[in-house]
């Protein structure tokens, strides 16, 4: 102990100890973010990586590159996880229809089998996200409420109040969440796809969102209570009917009331 | 009403007679019928949107008074304990609560919240439309410009009812709404923090602004409606109704039906139409969902977050304002003896200048256009919008401003659903809103002009009937069907003011506001379409009426 006393004044120890607190920090990170993705791994057969490579290798690789590894066209996949791929792919976005600021949801491209092919190719790559299992998706004993306070405070600034969807920068947008399933939800969150941020577990825990997923199945099952919702858009797409349909209506009896039977 | 000893007493006979009878001789009912049943009010679908707006309003009256029954304006907090699972449990001001009660536990209290929401809406489109109305006839002509600056001021009222209604939920959209209003105020230089202090009752939000608003809600501005809805009526009583002109319709007299019986009925039953209507919207179709809005919290700001229509332009401004031009930031440090206060120009212009200039031009116009045309006479008559081209030209100019100020507001909507790039859309509509206007007012005094044109072929060689008729020489001729009086009527009379040159006043000199006058002149005059003179529409009689009978003539001896 005398010793270690002495030698704090070595010309080293300084860079000892930086180099002992980047050890400290780094290692207690590592192990936090493979506690986070280390649970819910799904197994993958070797065959699924075999004809997931193949199914690559034909449809993904002229932008992803021969092992994902990326291109100009396309970034790397080493290490987005099972995840990535089965909502990108599950949701139809990818492979994508066209270069532009962001890829939209169209008609599925790929059988289940092929996407859990696909994400099983990607998952041998390297560490990321799984997909979600029956256990983690599961909102029966979930919080609406609190869901919904989470959602209004990290969600609804892109999504709308009312997950309708709302625009970004330069052509990008944050699509309507209506009617998408809790598992495209919730590996949206962990992986982050196109403009999103990612929201890690240390964020947003998993109960946390499961609640978010319940809320929004929750308005999203339950309806309007008030009526046609005029797109969830809010006071312009209101103030746009009144001007058309409620003024209109008005005028067409204006016209009827002063008109003369002639 | 009058108990002249000349004429006997009358004696009704039947129990209802002498009950009416007895409340007459003291209310004085029939003398008032007498007077107003005989007022005549000219017909035309324009000119009901006043009383749409004045039925609105009584709708707002009577769901507002059934929504005061239930809220509560307190901005404690409590944790929602109703009906609407997504909130259970989340904390919320009572106010807040209160809205989501009406909504979802108390019978038929989302009906009637939609129904007040929903008439606002239409309340103040109608006072627009109705203001518009006037302006593009110009019946704000003397004697009516007070009346105007009432309608005016009616505007404004209606849209500070709006506004603090749209705050009372305390959801997230009304307290962001506020926010901006808190930002806006806070922009004005020196004052600003004080009157937000002053209006907040502290840092924003506080917990006294929601309170004050609803105050202002149910007592202040109603009551000031009111009674500016009461100096409007008693002076269109007393100018009588404008009308369009016709024939037998002058500036001296009033062409219409008497208000009883069938007028009264008529407007009567329209309120329950716009009642109906108000309702058929407000059952079907659903307005300000405050459960998806969630509680106000300074933090969260949600996509698609915009105010009503009416205030949307001012938002649209703030919306279009660059933030830095090169690197000017728009923002000055005022040095004053005190110490330093900011001017934040880009927070400033776009909140205060469009609605000063819109307004102040509102206000002014009837004096503005009298002083141009130096029209010191009474006008009863209305002008048909296309005989007054660079009026209409102006006005169109402000709904184009109007329109594209709104649609900025709701720019990312744009780009969400035209798949455009937001910052493109803002770019363009920063353009527009400046050349927009310029665009419309040329474009539609083109199209009042070219109309008038169209009226002065028609007045002058008839309708065109499409009949193609060969003569015996080979000639083909289109015949013409010279338009019956009435309508020529309409077609030529009208007043059509010239560009006037400066006068020189009583020293002999052109003055510069004289000079001034002229150049305005010229601006609203020199492009013209002169009226038919009746010596061109006899010279163009006697050569028509020949050249149809002519045609005539051929036919029958064609189809013998």
């Amino acid at each position: 102990m005398k010793a270690l006393s002495q030698s704090r004044r070595h010309p080293l120890a300084a860079l000892a100890l930086l180099l002992l607190a980047l050890l400290v920090t780094g290692g207690v990170y590592a192990f936090a973010s493979t506690a986070n993705e280390a649970k819910a791994q799904t197994t993958f057969s070797a065959d699924d990586v075999e004809e997931g490579n193949k199914l690559f290798v034909a449809n993904c690789a002229s932008c992803h590159g021969l092992g994902a590894s990326g291109s100009d066209a396309a970034p790397s996949l080493i290490g987005v996880g099972a995840a990535s791929v089965d909502f990108q792919v599950g949701t139809g976005r990818m492979p994508m229809q066209m270069d532009g600021p962001q890829a939209p949801v169209k008609p599925v491209q790929f059988t289940d089998e092929q996407i859990q092919q696909m994400a099983a190719y990607v998952a041998s790559l390297g560490a990321g996200p799984a997909i979600p299992g029956e256990e983690i998706l599961d909102t029966s004993d979930a919080d609406t409420s609190n869901g919904g306070e989470l959602f209004r405070v990290n969600c609804a600034m892109c999504h709308n109040a009312a997950a309708a969807g709302g625009a970004l920068t330069r052509g990008k947008y944050a699509p309507s969440i209506d009617g998408t399933s809790g598992k495209h939800i919730y590996e949206a969150m962990v992986t982050g796809p196109q403009n999103m941020p990612v929201f890690s577990d240390a964020n947003i825990t998993p109960e946390d969102k499961q609640d978010i997923i319940a809320f929004l199945d929750t308005i999203n099952e339950q309806g309007s209570p008030g009526g046609a919702e005029l797109g969830a858009l809010g006071p312009v797409s209101e103030g746009l009917f009144i001007w058309v349909a409620g003024l209109g209506v008005v005028i067409a009896f204006t016209v009827w009331l002063t008109s003369r039977s002639s | 009403m009058s108990s002249s000893t000349a004429t006997p007493a009358y004696e009704p006979k039947t129990r209802v007679g002498k009950v009416t009878n007895y409340v007459d001789s003291r209310v004085g009912g029939s003398g008032i019928v007498k007077e107003f049943g005989r007022k005549i009010f000219p017909d035309h679908w324009t000119f009901m949107f006043g009383e749409v707006a004045l039925y609105t309003f009584v709708i707002l009256l009577i769901s507002g008074t059934f929504l005061t029954f239930f809220y509560d304006p307190s901005m404690a907090e409590t944790h929602y304990e109703g009906s609407y699972l997504p909130l259970r449990g989340v904390e919320m001001s009572v106010a807040y609560a209160s809205s989501l009660d009406i909504s979802f536990d108390i019978r038929g209290g989302l009906f009637m919240r939609q129904v007040h929401h929903w008439s606002a809406l239409l309340f103040v489109a109608a006072v627009a439309v109705h203001m518009l109305r006037v302006f593009f006839t110009g019946a704000f002509r003397k004697p009516r410009e007070f009346n105007w600056v009432v309608g005016s001021v009616l505007l404004i009222m209606s849209l500070a009812a709006g506004f603090t209604g749209y705050s009372l939920p305390d959801d997230l959209l009304s307290g962001n709404g506020l926010r901006i209003i808190d930002g806006v105020m806070k922009a004005i230089p020196v004052v600003g923090t004080y009157l937000s202090f002053f209006l907040f009752g502290g840092e924003f939000p506080g917990t006294a602004v929601i309170g004050r608003l609803y105050v202002l809600h149910i007592l202040l501005i109603p009551a000031l409606i009111l009674l500016l809805i009461g100096i409007h009526l008693f002076m269109v009583v007393l100018h009588k109704h404008t009308q369009f002109p016709g024939p037998g319709r002058t500036n001296t007299n009033v062409v219409g039906y008497p208000v009883g019986p069938v007028y009264a009925a008529k407007a009567g039953g329209f309120f329950f139409i716009v009642f109906g209507i108000v309702a058929a919207i407000s059952a079907a179709f659903t307005i300000n969902p405050i459960w998806n809005y969630g509680p106000y919290d300074p933090s969260p700001v949600s996509a698609g977050t915009q105010p009503d229509w009416y205030i949307g332009w001012v938002d649209g401004a703030l919306r279009l304002m660059p933030g830095t031009i090169g690197n000017w930031d728009f923002e000055y440090n005022i040095p004053f003896p005190w110490g330093v206060n900011t001017l934040s120009l880009n927070v400033l212009i776009p909140a205060l200048v469009p609605a000063a200039i819109v307004f102040t031009l509102m206000f002014a116009w009837p004096w503005i256009e009298a002083w141009v045309t130096k029209d010191k006479r009474e006008h009863h008559l209305l002008d048909r919008p296309r005989n007054a081209p660079t009026r209409t030209g102006i006005g169109v100019a402000g709904i184009v401003f109007y329109c594209i100020l709104w649609a900025a507001a709701s720019s990312d909507l744009i780009a969400t659903h035209f798949l455009v790039s937001l910052n493109d859309v803002t770019y363009w509509l920063r353009f527009l809103a400046i050349f927009g206007p310029i665009m419309g007012f040329m474009v539609a005094r083109r199209i009042a002009l070219a109309l008038q044109r169209k009226d002065r072929e028609i007045a002058l060689h008839g309708r065109e009937t499409g009949r193609i008729v060969r003569l015996p020489h080979g000639e083909f001729i289109e015949v013409h069907e010279p338009v019956d009086q009435y309508k020529r009527y309409t077609l030529v009379s009208f007043n059509s003011p010239e560009a006037a040159l400066p006068q020189a006043g009583a020293n002999g000199k052109v003055s510069a506001t004289e000079k001034l006058r002229s150049r305005a002149s010229r601006f609203f005059f020199e492009d013209r379409v002169a009226p038919v003179t009746p010596s061109e529409l006899n010279a163009s009689h006697s050569g028509h009426h020949g050249e149809i009978a002519e045609a005539q003539d051929r036919e029958s001896i064609a189809s013998r």
